[in-house]
C-alpha cells in the first residue's frame, strides 16, 4: 500500500513553485530597496560635496568661513583614534573571545558571562561614554585626551569584536581541532595554527564592522567632552583632538547654507576612509586564504 | 628486558590461547577500566592488552563503546564535557590515566586517524609537516625527508608529489584519508590507532587501505575499529568484541571468526544482530 497520494503531490507542486518565484521577487526587492536609498544617499553626497575636495580642504583646519574650513584635524584626528582602538580592541575581543571558547569551562558561569556580553552590544552608546567620562577622563585623569576617547570606545566595540569572534571561533569544525591534539599540539599551537587561521576571515569581517563604528559613532566622544573646534594636530595619545563624524555634526549645525556642502565633503572623507579600511579587511583575509 | 621477559611469561600462563604471539612485547595493557559520559556508563571492567606489531581489531554494534576505547587510549576523550574514567590503562607500563601523564607527550607516541578524513586546509606539504613542527623541528631538510618517507609509507606519494603544495582540500576522499594516514605517520609514533577509516572510502581505496595497514604493522601497532566483518578478518591479528560496553570476548581473529567461544560472538559475526 502506498503512503503517499502521488494526486495530492500533483495538486500542490503548482502552488509550490508559484511561491517559491514570489518569495524570490520579494528577496529580490529587499536587495533593491536598500541599493536604491543607498544609491540617492551617495549622489546627494556626491553632488553637494565633490566641490568642496580639493587640496586644501585636507590642508586647512577647521574655519568660520566655509571656504576655508578643512578637515584636516578632524581626519588626523580619527586615524589617531583608530590607532588606539584597533589595537587595545582587537587584542582584548580575540584574547576573550579565545578564552571563552577555548579555554573556559563549559558551565552555567560561562553561559550567563557571554550573555551578558552579548547583551552589552546592544547598550546605547551613550552609556559607554558616560562609563569613559568617570573611569578614564576622571578616575585616571586622562583628561580628553586621544587615549580617554580611544578606551571609551574600545570599550563600546568590544562587545561587537568579542561575539564576532567567539562565532567565527565556534565555526572552526572540531574534526581539525582534533586532528591537531591527535599528534600532540598543545591547546595554543592548536589555537595559533589551526582555529585562528581558519576563523580569521569570520573575525576580520566583525571587527571591521565594529571598527567602522567606531570611526562614524559620536555620542560616547560628546559625553567624553571631545572638542567640535580644533585647530591644531594631537602630538600623542595624551592631547586632546577631534574627529570626522564630530566636525561634520559642527558643520551640518552651522546656519550658513555652504557648510551643508563643507560637510557633504567631510562626509566623502569618511566614507573613503571606511572604504580603505574595509580594503585592508579583505587584502588581510585574502592573504590567509591564500595560504591554506 | 628482564623484566618483559618476566611479564610475558606469565602472560603465558595465564592464557594458553595466544601462544603464537606471545614473543611479542604488549604495549597497552587495560585493567578494570570504566568510563561514564555525565550519568552514562559506556565502558565497563574492560580488560584488554594490546600486542606490539599487531593489528588489533575492535568491532561490536553501534555505540557499543568502540569509540569511546579507542579514544581512552589516547585520552582524546578528554575534550568531551562530563568525562570520568576509573581503573588503568598501562602504555608501556606507565599509566595514561594518571593525571601527571601529558597528554601531549602520550599522543606523540599513539598518533590516530579519525573515520572521516580530516585535512587541515593547508597544503598537503604542510599537512603532513604539522606534527613534527608542533614537535619543534624546523630543518627545512629534515622536514622535506620526513615528509616524503611519510607520504610513501603512506603509499600516496606517487599521486601527490608533483602537487605538494597544493591544497589538501583538492585531493579525493581515499587520498585525503591516506593524507591523513601520512600525517600520523610523520610524528613517528609507537600505535596508531584508526576508528573506522574506511568507511567514508570506495572499494578501491578501502583495499589500498587495507594494504597500507598490512604494511604498516611491521613498524607500529595498530588498533582499529571496524564495522566490517572481512575487513576485520582479512586484516588483524586479534579480534576483540564488544557489547554494551564491555569486552565479550578477545582472541585471535581466527579463533575469534572459526570458533567463537561466546554465543553472542557467534550471533554478531553471524549477522545474527547488531
Ligand atoms: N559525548 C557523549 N556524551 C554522552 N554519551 C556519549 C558520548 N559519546 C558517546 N556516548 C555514548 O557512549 C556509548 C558508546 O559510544 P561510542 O561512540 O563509543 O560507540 P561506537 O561503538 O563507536 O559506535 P559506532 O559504531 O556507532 O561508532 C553510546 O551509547 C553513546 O551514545
Ligand atoms: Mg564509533
Amino acid at each position: 500500500m502506498k503512503l503517499i497520494d502521488k494526486t495530492i503531490v500533483a495538486k500542490k507542486m503548482p502552488i509550490r513553485l508559484v511561491r517559491n518565484t514570489i518569495l524570490k521577487g520579494l528577496f529580490f526587492l529587499a536587495t533593491t530597496f536598500g541599493l536604491l536609498v543607498l544609491g540617492i544617499l551617495l549622489y546627494r553626497i556626491f553632488a553637494q560635496g565633490i566641490g568642496y575636495l580639493d587640496w586644501d580642504f585636507f590642508q586647512n583646519f577647521a574655519s568660520r568661513r566655509p571656504e576655508e574650513a578643512g578637515i584636516k584635524a578632524a581626519l588626523i584626528g580619527s586615524i589617531w583614534l583608530m590607532i588606539v582602538v584597533a589595537p587595545v580592541a582587537l587584542l582584548l575581543g580575540l584574547g576573550t573571545a579565545i578564552y571563552l571558547e577555548e579555554y573556559a569551562k563549559k558551565n552555567w558561569f560561562t553561559s550567563f558571562i557571554k550573555l551578558n556580553i552579548s547583551n552589552l552590544a546592544g547598550v546605547p552608546s551613550i552609556i559607554f561614554g558616560l562609563l569613559g567620562l568617570t573611569i578614564f577622563v576622571r578616575a585616571l585623569a586622562l583628561d580628553r585626551s586621544v587615549l580617554a576617547a580611544g578606551l571609551t570606545m574600545s570599550l563600546l566595540v568590544l562587545p561587537v569584536i568579542i561575539v564576532a569572534a567567539q562565532e567565527a571561533i565556534r565555526s572552526v569544525p572540531r574534526e581539525l581541532r582534533e586532528a591537531s591534539y591527535g599528534m600532540g599540539a598543545t591547546k595554543w599551537q592548536t589555537i595559533v595554527r589551526v582555529v585562528l587561521p581558519a576563523a580569521i576571515p569570520g573575525i576580520l569581517t566583525g571587527s571591521i564592522l565594529a571598527l567602522s563604528r567606531a570611526v562614524g559613532e559620536t555620542a560616547p566622544l560628546v559625553v567624553v567632552g571631545i572638542p567640535m573646534f580644533i585647530a591644531f594636530l594631537p602630538k600623542n595619545v595624551f592631547d586632546t583632538f577631534t574627529v570626522l563624524p564630530m566636525q561634520i555634526y559642527n558643520w551640518t549645525s552651522r546656519p550658513q547654507e555652504e557648510f551643508q556642502s563643507v560637510a557633504a565633503a567631510g562626509i566623502l572623507v569618511l566614507l573613503f576612509l571606511l572604504i580603505f579600511m574595509n580594503s585592508i579587511a579583505v587584502f588581510i583575509r585574502n592573504k590567509f586564504q591564500k595560504r591554506y | 628486558m628482564n623484566m618483559t621477559l618476566l611479564r610475558t611469561s606469565e602472560a603465558f600462563n595465564m592464557d594458553k590461547t595466544v601462544v603464537s604471539q606471545l614473543s611479542k612485547e604488549k604495549v597497552y595493557e587495560t585493567s578494570q577500566l570504566n568510563l561514564w559520559y555525565g550519568e552514562k556508563h559506556a565502558l565497563k571492567n574492560i580488560e584488554l592488552d594490546i600486542h606490539q606489531n599487531e593489528v588489533t581489531a575492535i568491532i561490536g554494534p553501534s555505540g557499543c563503546g568502540k569509540s569511546t576505547y579507542l579514544k581512552t587510549l589516547n585520552r582524546m576523550v578528554e575534550l568531551t564535557p562530563d568525562v570520568r574514567t576509573s581503573g588503568e590503562i598501562k602504555y608501556r607500563n606507565r599509566n595514561i590515566l594518571d593525571k601527571s601523564y601529558k597528554v601531549e607527550e602520550l599522543r606523540t607516541q599513539v598518533g590516530m586517524v579519525f573515520q572521516k578524513p580530516n585535512p587541515f586546509p593547508k597544503s598537503i606539504y604542510e599537512n603532513v609537516a604539522y606534527g613534527p613542527k608542533i614537535h619543534g623541528i624546523r630543518n627545512k631538510k629534515v622536514l622535506d625527508e620526513v615528509v616524503e618517507k611519510s607520504l610513501r609509507g603512506a603509499a600516496i606519494w606517487d599521486e601527490v608529489k608533483d602537487r605538494l603544495h597544493d591544497n589538501a582540500y583538492g585531493l579525493s576522499g581515499g587520498q585525503q584519508q591516506r593524507l591523513c594516514i601520512a600525517r600520523c605517520l610523520a610524528i613517528e609514533p609507537d600505535v596508531i590507532l584508526m576508528d573506522e577509516p574506511t568507511s567514508a572510502l570506495d572499494p578501491i581505496s578501502t583495499l589500498k587501505v587495507e594494504e597500507l595497514v598490512q604494511q604498516l604493522k611491521e613498524h607500529y601497532s595498530i588498533i582499529i575499529v571496524t564495522h566490517n566483518m572481512q575487513q576485520a578478518a582479512r586484516i588483524s591479528d586479534r579480534t576483540a568484541f564488544f557489547l554494551n560496553g564491555e569486552v565479550i570476548e578477545y582472541n585471535n581473529t581466527n579463533t575469534i571468526f572459526s570458533r567463537p567461544s561466546d554465543q553472542r560472538t557467534e550471533d554478531y559475526i553471524s549477522g545474527r544482530f547488531g
